[in-house]
């Protein structure tokens, strides 16, 4: 089956990245299809390379960035609410005349009609949030 | 997939709004996902349960929280061909609200219907 993904909150603070990240890699694992994780609301900040947890803490950013590359996942944040959130890539950032960017590896940072176009082209769309 | 998706046939989406519309961002940014969404000529429908219902009420004014008031964005559905809200009669009425006090036109439905109007998707987008 081909899944879309939804992530609508940030790490840490919610479950909801941790579960999508399980959910992905089990579905991964059974030889399922992710289309597409999609990140909105708080859940861009899954996106910024700049998280430092703690040694005995998992990395949840990195093991995002980790597993896109294992598996050639398309994760993207949503372009708008990143923006609000302060998470931008290098182009994003010069466009907007900021003196840093941030967004970690294997991510990439579009439009919400990435969103839809998941939620048409996946068999289906699974949203994890609060 | 159905055939018919696969044959690019409208996919029957539903957005399920359940919170308040200030005090926290989901209520408008789900709203800016119905507006772009709305381009992919899709079939669209809006769900309003428990405090999801205010976000329809009369009346708002954030000048005091200083953030964007986005009431009138519900009437400018229509030209987006957005027209299917449905909106949970529990809710209406444990919240003291009536159809009247709402600034769209809904069609309101028990729980029981929308949960049938749930199982009908192909695509539920819950904030």
């Amino acid at each position: 089956m081909k899944f879309g993904i939804l992530v609508n909150e940030g790490p840490y603070t919610h479950e909801a990245s941790d579960t999508a990240y399980q959910f992905v890699k089990a579905a991964l694992a059974k030889g399922h299809e992710i289309y597409r994780v999609f990140f909105y609301h708080d859940g861009v900040n899954n996106g910024t390379r700049l998280t430092v947890p703690p040694q005995d803490d998992r990395n949840i950013v990195k093991r995002w960035s980790e597993l896109a590359a294992q598996h050639k996942l398309d994760l993207v944040l949503c372009i708008a609410a990143a923006q609000r959130r302060g998470v931008m890539d290098a182009a994003e950032a010069k466009r907007n005349g900021k003196d840093a960017d941030n967004l970690a590896p294997g991510f990439r940072i579009s439009g919400l009609g990435q969103l839809i176009e998941a939620g048409i082209q996946a068999d289906r769309l699974v949203v994890f949030g609060d | 997939m159905t055939e018919e998706n696969a044959g690019g046939v409208a996919k029957k989406f539903l957005y399920v709004n359940r919170r308040a519309p200030y005090g926290t961002i989901y209520a408008l940014e789900s709203l800016e996902v119905v507006l772009i969404g709305a381009a992919f000529e899709q079939d669209v429908s809006l769900a309003f349960l428990g405090d999801g219902v205010y976000q329809l009420t009369k009346g708002h004014d954030t000048k005091g929280l200083e953030v964007k008031n986005f009431s009138p964005t519900f009437r400018a559905l229509e030209d987006y061909d957005v027209t299917k809200l449905y909106v949970e009669k529990e809710a209406l009425e444990a919240r003291g609200l009536r159809e009247a006090d709402l600034v769209v036109p809904v069609e309101v439905v028990s729980a029981e219907r929308m949960a049938e109007i749930m199982e009908a998707q192909d695509v539920i987008l819950s904030f």
